[in-house]
């Protein structure tokens, strides 16, 4: 990833946007933080959000015209906030004026020619900048005031000119000089110019010195003399056009932000800097920030009495913020939920994860444990696909040699296994030379379900010329990986063999239309082979359901139950073959109800993108999180995804396979088809038993290796302890053997008869204890292994 | 070069089978992704063959097989 595709995944994710308040406000206060610490109670937090943003903040918080109240999503839901209410209610309780400390001068000048709110406000900036402002001025207290809108009717109004003068003495203490009096000629903006000042003509001034002068620039304030700025005095409302509480007059916001331009503008030009560079976002903007208001009760305003709100309203009227941010992926995906950001600060972390030269790379666990599986995408209003994202990461990890070996190897050592020649099938039906159809059960279903995949194989035989139009037959069988643990691991090379294995298998059997059971395999196959046809089990299914009633499936049990339907994620873009199996589901008559998250907003079972492999704890906490939205819907699940039923089942909710349902009988009970999950070691079995039936044990297979035949009991300890570690009974019977023929163990003399037994057969180092039995079989009793070796024993090895 | 002492407690009660020896502390060097470790752990003072327990295997030496896949 370089800078500019780091820009570009980093503008998608609109978290850091401002919320609408904020962008609508000239002077952006930071309304989102004022709120929440008024609804804490925190006023003296909340009065630090106003200080920081507010010139003049005695003055300018009490008279607030709130232009961000409209903007505010509240309207949407009860009413916008009424922040000038609660900016008075702080400033009443504890506004006490803002700390002047001598500021450090630059020896840059500048002066400013009238005193209205925009001069002072533009005197307030630039003193705090360290900029020697000198202010002339005709205007009196109630002058100023009397050009403002104010709030009419308000017990603060009286108070108002003495909080001007607070802080006009708070400018003096800054270090702003006061000149009282009549406005000096034009000819002295001349001499101050040459002398290397910058001059702001005020609103109220404007009229004297530029009434015939083009207008200043709307960005800059700048005039046709370098160095002289000023600003026209904005419009102001009649009483017909002003909202019901204010008074006429000029928007304070305004006017403050009028006097912050110009100082921007003079700061720049006194340090030769450009006046236009990186202002697009100066004044009012919008942004393009998402909140959702899904879950936002409606509140009406709290209405603000003319002596201004009790602690009590402000609080509650500030408790009505909906504190604007976006958040709808991670509110979604507890992955992206996991590391404490969203995908804006994640793209940032992957980008410097990939730059490190030396040093450790804390984003790569990151990075592989994402599900891949579009949720994110799908809730984003800009599309965010945390999974393409990482994606590219572990290509540029695999292509650079920096892809942590043990994150994949395991799903991709299975992955191997089941494309060898002890579980691949490439079949013909019976007794048929060709096939239009080839049925690709998936390698996951061959190894959770073999029964089914045989009973489905046969229906398909039966049901599939019955539902073609051209009378054609021949269902062929293929079993094989579809590659996806090899796309997922962002291993490219491999992912493009395993097709083009899938692809010689096609051509060889005289290139049928496939019809694949498991979702993940018909996006992987659709998008790695377009040419070839792909079809679903499960839209044929639904087409033979519609063509020919139930008679092609028997007399099922007719599910009543409190069943839950899952969705798995690789049918997210697959609307029809989603409709497809809830037009089986009813054709059959099973009743079944949808969780809050289905369909193309469905969950991943924590499988996906092979999270189970990178980050066990994150997949176990997946798959609970999902299970437990689907009890709340249902006693039972039922899915269409072999692996996502399993991880269900483990994770405690009895998931039945669709096709438990289908192949089932009126005398078959709920648990009948929510069968427990195998382990990895009996996946394997199932996948090698699987393929010799369908294939009969031919002339030139292998003979199994002797470590294969050897007895072997477990304790249940052990067997879990293989799950959990992934350590498969072949790793197992592979140490139990090399011990037996080569006599090296380690005896326990501490525990009677307990031996300890080590190989390394590739890469991993596997420990076994065991005892032998009376008859001589090996019980094993505890596993574990690592990847570090020993290279060097003392020089006795 | 020193070795890392990186396992409490006693492995004397374990016995080499074909040596008939009791495991004894030893320097051990350790590999992994190019990175190589000096520590001592229990060992066949005759054949040298080393004892990696299943504290040390799940616990430490995981933890330092994660870092370095991660350098």
């Amino acid at each position: 990833m370089d800078q500019s595709e780091l820009r570009q995944w980093e503008s998608r994710c609109t978290q850091e946007e401002p919320p609408r308040c904020r962008a609508a406000c000239p002077l952006h206060v930071d309304v989102r933080a004022f709120c929440t610490h008024m609804a804490e109670g925190d006023l003296r937090k909340a009065w630090g959000v106003l200080c920081r943003t507010l010139p003049l903040p005695t003055l300018l918080a009490r008279i607030c015209d709130q232009p961000c109240r409209n903007a505010c999503l509240r309207n949407e839901a009860g009413g916008g906030l009424h922040i000038a209410g609660l900016e008075r209610a702080c400033a009443e309780a504890s506004g006490r004026p803002a700390p002047a400390p001598p500021m450090p001068r630059r020896g840059l000048d500048a002066v400013i020619l009238g005193g209205d709110l925009a001069g002072l406000a533009a005197a307030w900036d630039l003193s705090r900048k360290g900029i020697t402002v000198a202010l002339h001025t005709l205007s009196t207290a109630e002058a100023i005031l009397d050009g403002l809108r104010r709030p009419a009717g308000h017990a603060i109004l009286d108070t108002l000119s003495a909080h001007l003068a607070e802080e006009v003495d708070t400018l003096r203490r800054m270090g702003v000089t006061f000149h009282e009096g009549p406005l000096p000629p034009s000819q002295a903006i001349d001499e101050w110019v040459a002398s290397g000042h910058a001059v702001f003509i005020a609103p109220v001034a404007y009229p004297l010195y530029c009434e015939e002068d083009q207008p200043p620039d709307v960005v800059t304030l700048g005039t046709a003399t370098p160095g002289v700025f000023a600003a026209i005095p904005p419009a102001r409302p009649g009483d017909s056009e002003g909202p019901d509480e204010t008074a006429p007059g000029h928007s304070p916001v305004e006017m403050a932000a009028l006097g912050r331009r110009a100082a921007t503008s003079m700061e720049r030009f006194l340090q030769k800097v450009s006046l236009v560079a990186g202002r697009e976002r100066e004044g009012v903007f919008s942004t393009r920030l998402f909140t959702s208001l899904a879950d936002v009760v409606p509140l009406s305003p709290v209405v603000e009495p003319p002596e201004g709100y009790t602690a009590d309203e402000a609080r509650r009227e500030a408790a009505r913020c909906i504190r604007c941010e976006c958040m709808e992926c991670v509110r979604h995906c507890a992955y992206l939920a996991e590391y404490g950001g969203y995908p804006k600060q994640y793209a940032r972390r992957i980008y410097n994860n990939e730059s490190i030269v030396m040093g450790t790379r804390q984003a790569n666990t990151m990075i592989d444990s994402c599900m891949m599986c579009g949720l994110c995408a799908t809730v984003c209003p800009e599309g965010f696909d945390m999974g393409a994202l990482c994606l590219d990461a572990r290509r540029s990890m695999v292509h650079r040699d920096k892809m942590p070996p043990s994150a994949h190897e395991f799903a991709l050592r299975d992955m191997a296994f089941a494309n060898s020649g002890t579980c691949v099938v490439a079949r013909h039906e019976a007794e048929k030379q060709n096939s239009t159809w080839l049925f690709f059960p998936g390698c996951q279903l061959t190894a959770s379900a073999p029964g089914l995949v045989e009973s489905t194989w046969c229906w398909l035989q039966r049901w599939l010329p019955a539902i073609d139009d051209a009378k054609r037959s021949g269902v062929g069988l293929l079993a094989h990986c579809c590659g996806a643990p090899a796309h997922w691991a962002g291993r490219e090379q491999l992912h493009q063999d395993t097709l083009h294995t899938v692809e010689s298998h096609w051509e060889e059997l005289g290139r049928p239309i496939l019809v694949t059971a498991c979702p993940s395999c018909a996006t992987t196959l659709r998008n790695g082979l377009p040419h070839i046809p792909v079809e679903t089990l499960w839209e044929k299914m639904a087409e033979v359901a519609d063509k020919h009633g139930l008679e092609p499936f028997g007399t099922p049990h007719p599910w009543k139950g409190d069943l839950v339907l899952h969705d798995p994620c690789g049918t997210r873009e697959d609307e029809p073959l989603r409709n497809a199996v809830r037009a089986l589901l009813v054709a059959l008559g099973v009743e079944y109800r949808e969780p809050a998250l289905t369909r193309e907003r469905t969950e991943c079972c924590g499988f996906g993108g092979l999270v189970a492999e990178a980050n066990p704890p994150l997949a176990d906490k997946l798959t609970r999180g999902r299970a437990e939205r689907l009890s709340t819907m249902g006693t039972h699940a039922v899915t269409y995804c072999a692996m996502c039923r399993d991880r269900l089942v483990k994770a405690g909710t009895p998931t039945a396979h669709m096709l438990n349902l289908f192949f089932s009988t009126p005398d078959t009970t709920l648990e009948d088809c929510t069968p427990p999950a195998p382990g990895y070691s009996q996946r394997r079995e199932n996948r090698v038993a699987l393929c010799e039936r369908l294939k009969g044990r031919s002339a030139d297979a292998q003979p199994a290796p002797a470590w294969a035949s050897i007895p072997v009991h477990y304790t249940e300890k052990a067997a879990a302890l293989m799950e959990e570690r992934r350590i498969l009974d072949s790793d197992v019977r592979k140490v139990l053997h090399h011990a037996m023929q080569s006599g090296r163990w380690i005896d326990d003399t501490g525990d009677e008869g307990v031996r300890i037994a080590c190989l390394r057969p590739v890469v991993v180092t596997y420990w076994v204890t065991y005892t032998i039995d009376a008859d001589g079989v090996p019980l094993v009793r505890n596993v574990w292994c690592h990847r570090m070796h020993v290279i060097d024993a003392g020089g006795r090895q | 070069m020193s070795s890392m002492k990186v396992l409490e407690g006693s492995y004397s009660g374990l016995r080499c089978a074909p040596c008939g020896k009791s495991l004894e502390p030893c320097a051990v060097e350790l590999e992994y992704m190019g990175s190589r470790f000096n520590v001592e752990l229990p060992a066949c003072p005759s054949c040298g063959a080393v004892f990696i327990p299943e504290e040390l295997a799940m616990g430490k030496m995981a933890q330092v097989e994660h870092l370095l896949e991660d350098k």
